[in-house]
């Protein structure tokens, strides 16, 4: 398998092995993802295969109930409102740090990608305590202002490798044709990093919509996220609604994922 | 550039370098400009606040703000002296507690004495009971009568050495160190002794699951960069697709598979590799497969990447050379993967270190990290003083392999998908 003419026969044994074995690893690492789908159309409330019989009836219940479908409308707003502040703030910084003689870049990259690596819990303590501090607790704006914290450094990453990948001479071009830096960005610049700076978006809303531990310690009754309802559901009993919300949690984030590899794949072609 | 620099003479090069320095200034400070706003934004929201909860670890404003009176009596007496301070300083602690019982903070003073000293709270709360009982005349005598240890001098070095505006009290208990009456610093009793241990078995969990993901990532990346391209794609979209995924969805997957009745136990008893039902969660061997499950991917891409750019040549010619199989691959290809092993096994220890929804759910007591007691001195103790010295420790720890990182790997090569 893949292997070059010259190859042993205890090569190729070798070799067959290790393919089967990274095939497994493969298995290891998507099948967990699909487990959740099955049961959350299981009639039974309690999770065995093979499953019995079908039935819609826990989405219907996620539907139907107001906290669920509360949790549900508070993520996309406070996912929608982190995208925003982070897709501009980190663009805007990627376009800084790419220039040529951006002082300190290697500090600043630093402080930049601080919030990929620090521990989540220690960021929510923090911004619980700073925030309490500010009546910002128990507010969509402290929960929106904390996930778009987090979510700048994906951002950043991206937009910084789309213009990794830019010709700057093309902004010269433009600025020798007598266009100011702000058009030179709108009509020579934007449309061709705008894949990163979309992809940059999509990452920053998967970071917000799928956060808990910040959430957890920010929100009060009225502005509980979507993973926070389902964290506590799985603490106290484990349910097969919390399954059906699962599914949908999966479900957008493989419409995200599919979204960015479009929006690749056009960038190639 | 260097070359336009080269040709002019010596003399005049210092001045052009000046003025070229000058005519970048203004760009330089544009693209400053550029990366302000988020810059500030993420000291005001994630830095400062971080900074601030950090600062609690060695604040203690109970007793000074509490016991100011009793404070002040006791700053010309000799905490290492045999015997007690005199009745100014009982007045001075009866006036202080009477306020603090009108103010409602007598409980908090008598929790924060409490760490110091076990039964400190009923001591100070019997005397705020018993206020009304006091009467004039010595008070020593009166106090000893509620409690004897009164009369002795530690208890009042304690408080005394309370009345500082910063303590090394929670810092040294992070790390199972104590100050005894005399101040001198030595270690907590064997059973007491409880955080050094969660120290090593976070960095041990996390080690583990560094390991777990490097010997299954090792070869899974290998293969990837080895197979034909149309395949290639389809492994690296298993790669990244749980990427993706909450990971609350996929420790909830998990919950689901080790459950005593879950997946796994059904698969088990249907093939007849087991004759019981195995107890798999809330133990250490179900966190470190679910955490290992979530960091694979952060393992398995930085190698991926580093693997695709080995010239497929070296391996051919290593042979050629007379090399057997093993041995090409050991001392040629092996060596050459290194810079993605360091990046992927440096990423994946450095967020394990900070895992706490995956111990939460999945793991049982003895298998909750530094995360988690910093949320449980927050949640259930509201001890802030604790969850900041542990939060510190955890961040040193953090930010030191982050540093490592940094150095050997370098912020601009991280790559997302």
């Amino acid at each position: 398998m893949w292997l070059p003419a010259y190859a042993t026969r205890s090569e190729r044994l070798c070799r067959l092995a290790v393919v089967l074995f990274a095939f497994a690893v493969l298995a290891f690492l998507i099948g967990p993802l699909f487990v959740v789908f099955p049961l959350s159309v299981s009639k039974d409330p309690f999770f065995t295969f093979p499953i019995r019989e079908y039935s819609w009836r826990w989405y219907a219940d996620f539907f139907q109930n107001a906290r669920w479908m509360h949790s549900l409308v508070n993520s996309l707003v406070a996912a929608a409102a982190s995208t925003l502040i982070a897709t501009f703030l980190g663009t805007l910084a990627a376009l800084g740090i790419s220039r040529p003689g951006f002082p300190a870049r290697k500090a600043v990259m630093a402080l930049m990608i601080s919030p990929m690596i620090m521990p989540v819990v220690i960021v929510a303590v923090g911004a619980y305590m700073f925030f309490g501090s500010l009546g910002l607790t128990n507010t969509r704006t402290g929960l929106v202002l904390a996930h778009a914290a987090l979510a700048i450094p994906f951002v950043v990453v991206t937009v910084l490798s789309a213009l990794s990948t830019y010709d700057s001479n093309l902004s010269r071009a433009g600025a020798s044709l007598g266009a100011g830096p702000v058009s030179v960005f709108f009509a020579v610049t934007l449309p061709l990093i705008l894949p990163g700076i979309v992809s940059g978006a999509l990452l920053a809303f998967a970071v917000s919509f799928d956060e808990v531990i910040v959430a957890l310690f920010l929100t009060g009754a009225d502005q509980r996220t979507l993973p926070v309802q389902m964290f506590s559901g799985i603490r106290d009993q484990i349910n097969p609604t919390i399954m059906a919300a699962a599914s949908l949690l999966t479900t957008v984030s493989i419409a995200l994922f599919v979204l960015l590899n479009l929006i690749r794949r056009v960038k190639r072609a | 550039m260097t070359q336009t620099l080269s040709l002019t003479s010596s003399a005049s090069a210092p001045n052009l370098r000046a003025a070229l320095r000058r005519a970048e200034r203004p760009g330089r400070l544009g693209a400053l400009a550029l990366a302000l706003p988020a810059l500030l934004f993420l000291i005001v929201t994630f830095a400062a606040p971080i900074g601030l909860f950090l600062t609690t670890a060695v604040r203690n404003p109970e007793v000074r703000d509490t016991l100011p009176q009793t404070a002040a009596a006791l700053a010309g007496w000799d905490g290492d002296g045999p015997a007690a301070p005199g009745e100014a300083a009982f007045a001075a602690l009866l006036a202080d507690l009477t306020r603090a019982k009108e103010d409602n903070t007598a409980a908090a003073l008598g929790k924060r004495l409490n760490y110091e000293s076990a039964g400190m709270r009923s001591r100070i709360m019997s005397v705020v009971r018993h206020l009304g009982n006091f009467k004039d005349g010595a008070l020593a005598p009166q106090f000893a009568a509620l409690d004897p240890v009164w009369a002795s001098p530690d208890l009042w070095a304690i408080i005394k050495r309370n009345a500082a505006p910063v303590t090394p009290y929670y810092l040294l208990t992070a790390v199972d160190l104590q100050q005894d009456a005399s101040g001198a610093i030595t270690r907590v009793a064997e059973d007491q002794a409880v955080f050094l241990g969660i120290l090593g078995r976070t960095l041990w969990i996390a080690g583990l699951v560094t390991g777990a993901t490097l010997l299954l990532g090792f070869p899974t990346a290998y293969v990837i960069s080895l197979a034909p391209a149309r395949i290639a794609g389809f492994m690296l979209l298993m790669v990244l697709l749980p990427l993706w995924t909450s990971l609350l969805v996929r420790t909830t997957a998990w919950v689901v598979l080790l459950q005593t009745d879950g997946v796994i136990n059904q698969v088990l008893l249907a093939l007849g590799l087991t004759t019981e039902k195995l107890q798999l969660m809330l133990t250490r061997f179900g966190t470190v497969t679910a955490m290992t499950h979530i960091q694979l991917p952060f393992t398995i891409l930085p190698i991926f990447s580093v693997m695709k750019s080995i010239p497929e040549g070296q391996m051919r010619a290593a042979r050629s050379l007379g090399a057997p199989p093993f041995f090409a691959f050991w001392r040629v290809y092996a060596p050459q993967t290194l810079p993605g092993v360091t990046a992927g096994c440096l990423m994946t220890f450095i967020l394990s270190l900070g895992y706490y929804i995956t111990p939460a759910l999945v793991g049982g007591p003895r298998d909750q990290m530094l995360s988690n007691f910093i949320a449980t001195y927050i949640n259930r103790d509201l001890n802030w003083g604790m969850a900041a010295a542990l939060a510190g420790l955890l961040l040193v720890m953090t930010l030191s392999i982050y540093l490592l990182f940094l150095r050997l790997v370098g912020a601009e090569r991280i790559k997302l998908g």
